[in-house]
């Protein structure tokens, strides 16, 4: 139903809310006041596109029912590829790229091909329905 | 390939007979399909495959992080070493706490046994971004190859600490390779973490089993889900304060310098909002593995388990306020919100700790290796713990700040986590490989272990009471204070000995295998329904799930009904003819 799982985010988020103002007002720093306006956004925003969801298809997940069966679940659970070559080259791109940062800016040109020829292959697998 | 997984709807178990039949499976009919060899390690999206990496990984970090160790303490043996220059002493301090903070201690935390264990807990076929999990997996060793390079470069590795104060990480202190590598390495893995974070958070909410509320979530479960909040609260806060320091290095940016007008203190505060909340992100999915082993182990449910949910959510909501107690002796830093804030993470702690001895209250114990390291962690992190709180009021932190004290109590912290790690090995192990680890080897091991701890930190603490400043590569010719320190380094031989004690059992359990069967140690969880290892997307059957161990409850249906809801103890007349 995910509602006890929107009501876990909101809560955290409202309790960073009202620290960070207690924080806020009694220290006057504002780097940890912002820090905690964001972590209480953090838990906000998730939080009520949880309920949001929650309220929409009036929460009846067979995960949510105390009295679900196994065969209530039944039926197809997601699509899982089993194996993809792309989140290696992915991040071998990532790699290349932070050396760049270090070695010099040319490391990015090999660190940009990397990840363009990721990207166009996670676009591809998605589309036919993946593949090695 | 991409496969459309069913739900199995039969309650009937695996009958071991067939574990290495994939014709008599439903779930693990693609199995002979994917690639095998190097291909396999590279492009598997299986979580199991992805935990098994990361496992092995963090493994070898811890080993190498060690060896940093063994040689630092070898170096404080005696006042004026030459063993190494004071210039390598800083790098090799540096890199410890980097390797084993950011590159062991996290990944083996929320990547490696989480990985594993949290779909197989739920009921789940898989984390739900395969393609994402691996991901986080490469940027997890890149990041710890690019952090490494750092002792080819010239200059060397970093050598500021692994907290990297402005402004000693600054272009003019810290000119070399060695810093902008360390940087570059921690935006790898804080990437790594991040994702992790989201596939944890997205797998708990939305694939668990039918019937399998968040509160019949084992406790191990349970505390990921708040590792994986936590990590989405506090990583991208590094990440961001990482950017700013390189910006500051290369860019003539000024927002850690006092030259241009920045804040060095920022830095601080930045780099503790994501490092306070940061330890319980290592900490709690070691506390769910001590609360997995010790209640199996005891035969026994969980003592308060609703007990164990609100303390790990109260920890996570306390950790975002507590800081700058870091940063008492800044005097910039307001000490009461802080120190109160901090004195209160102790009370859901503590339930924690009560609730560990319940669970072995009037059980019967079983006093196995996995069982020994959990109650050598409950007791090395109540040392932790308790020397925790001294350090949260801010007149004993003014005294003890920056000497020893402050590196015992965070090792006893650490240490501990290290032993609830075993504890995990030795208890899940057999479910990863079908094999159980040797008895006799890991009991040794577990002794040179626990053992090895306090000899470390006992005396840490009172060299650090007597005044002993950290991160000193020589220190003044006191003798009391180079007794302490010889017995320090013996424990910390004894460590490095218990450790290569434990890798030896892994060789031995791999040439002379017993094999373990599904459920080794009577369990409790859904991880135990399947057989071990798991077939390809886990499960071909699933027990009713009517409290938070529905595998006993499936194996016992005669017991006692345990659980929550008005709808427990049903199981046995849910029973499908097996």
């Amino acid at each position: 139903m995910l509602k006890q799982e929107s009501l876990i985010l909101l809560l955290l988020g409202l309790f960073f809310g009202l620290m960070g103002i207690v924080y806020w007002v009694w220290s006057g720093e504002d780097g940890g006041g912002v820090m905690l306006l964001g972590a209480f956004l953090l838990g906000m925003l998730p939080g009520f596109y949880y309920l949001w969801w929650y309220r929409r298809t009036k929460g009846n997940r067979p995960e949510d029912r105390e009295d679900a069966t196994v065969a209530d679940g039944a039926g197809v659970v997601d699509s899982f590829p089993s194996s993809s070559i792309w989140p290696f080259v992915f991040g071998m791109g990532c790699f290349v790229a932070v050396l760049a940062l270090t070695f010099g800016n040319w490391f990015a040109v090999p660190a940009g091909g990397l990840l363009i020829w990721a990207m166009a292959g996670f676009t591809a697998e998605s589309r036919r329905g993946g593949n090695v | 390939m991409t496969d459309l997984i069913e739900r199995p709807v039969t309650a009937a178990p695996i009958a071991p007979a067939h574990h290495g039949d994939d014709h008599g499976h439903a779930g693990d009919h693609d199995e002979h399909h994917g690639p095998s060899g190097l291909l396999k390690w590279l492009t598997s999206t299986d979580h199991k495959v992805i935990g098994m990496n990361y496992l092995v990984t963090s493994v070898v970090m811890l080993v190498i992080g060690g060896a940093f160790a063994e040689i630092i303490r070898a170096q404080l043996v005696s006042p004026t070493s030459t063993l190494v220059s004071l210039s390598q002493y800083n790098q090799l301090f540096t890199m410890h706490g980097s390797v084993m903070i950011y590159l062991f201690a996290g990944p083996f935390a929320f990547a490696s046994l989480a990985n594993y264990f949290v779909p197989l807990q739920i009921g789940a076929p898989d984390m739900a971004f395969p393609r994402l999990n691996a991901l986080s997996y490469w940027l997890y060793l890149s990041g710890s190859i690019t952090m490494l390079l750092g002792f080819l470069v010239a200059g060397g590795a970093a050598n500021f600490g692994w907290v990297g104060y402005a402004p000693l990480t600054s272009a003019a202190n810290a000119p070399g390779s060695g810093a902008d590598l360390w940087i570059g390495a921690l935006m790898l893995t804080g990437f790594s973490a991040i994702f992790s974070g989201v596939n944890i958070v997205a797998t708990i909410f939305y694939l668990r089993a039918p019937g399998m509320t968040l509160f019949r979530m084992p406790i191990f479960t349970w505390n990921l889900l708040v590792v994986g909040i936590l990590i989405l609260l506090a990583f991208p806060v590094l990440t961001a304060g990482l950017v700013m320091l390189y910006c500051d290095r290369h860019f003539g940016t000024h927002i850690f310098s006092v030259q241009g007008g920045g804040v060095p203190l920022l830095w601080q505060h930045i780099f503790w909002f994501w490092g306070h909340p940061e330890v319980y992100i290592l900490a709690l999915p070691f506390f769910g593995i001590v609360s997995e082993v010790i209640p199996t182990m005891s035969k026994k449910p969980m003592f308060g388990y609703k007990g164990m949910v609100f303390a790990t959510l109260t920890i996570a909501a306390l950790s975002l306020g507590v800081w700058a107690h870091h940063m008492f002796t800044t005097g910039a830093v307001l000490l009461p919100f802080f120190s109160i804030m901090s004195l209160l993470i102790a009370v859901p702690t503590g339930i924690k700790i009560f609730n560990w001895i319940g669970s072995m209250w009037g059980g019967q114990l079983h006093l196995n290796t996995a069982m020994l390291f959990s109650i050598g962690f409950v007791i090395t992190f109540l040392i932790g713990g308790l020397t925790g709180i001294y350090l949260a009021s801010p007149p004993l932190d003014f005294f003890t700040h920056d000497t020893y004290f402050v590196v015992a109590h965070f090792h006893s912290v650490v240490i501990a986590l290290v032993l609830g790690g075993m504890a995990g090995i030795y208890y899940w192990g057999p479910k990863m490989t079908g094999r159980m680890l040797h008895e006799s080897w890991g009991k040794a091991s577990f002794w040179f272990m626990f053992i090895g701890t306090q000899v470390f930190t006992i005396p840490a603490y009172i060299v650090g009471l007597h005044g002993m400043p950290r991160r000193m590569g020589v220190y003044p010719n006191n003798p009391a204070w180079q007794t302490l320190n010889i017995w320090e380094s013996v424990g910390a031989l004894m460590l490095g000995i218990g450790t290569l004690l434990f890798l030896v059992n892994v060789v031995v359990s791999w040439k002379k295998p017993i094999i373990a069967g599904d459920n080794p140690w009577d369990g409790g969880g859904l991880e135990w329904f399947t057989s071990s290892p798991p077939p390809h997307h886990n499960f071909v059957s699933l027990p009713p799930i009517r409290s938070e161990r529905p595998t006993w409850d499936y194996n016992h249906p005669d017991a006692p009904a345990l659980g929550h809801g008005k709808h427990a103890g049903e199981s046995s007349n849910e029973k499908a003819p097996v």
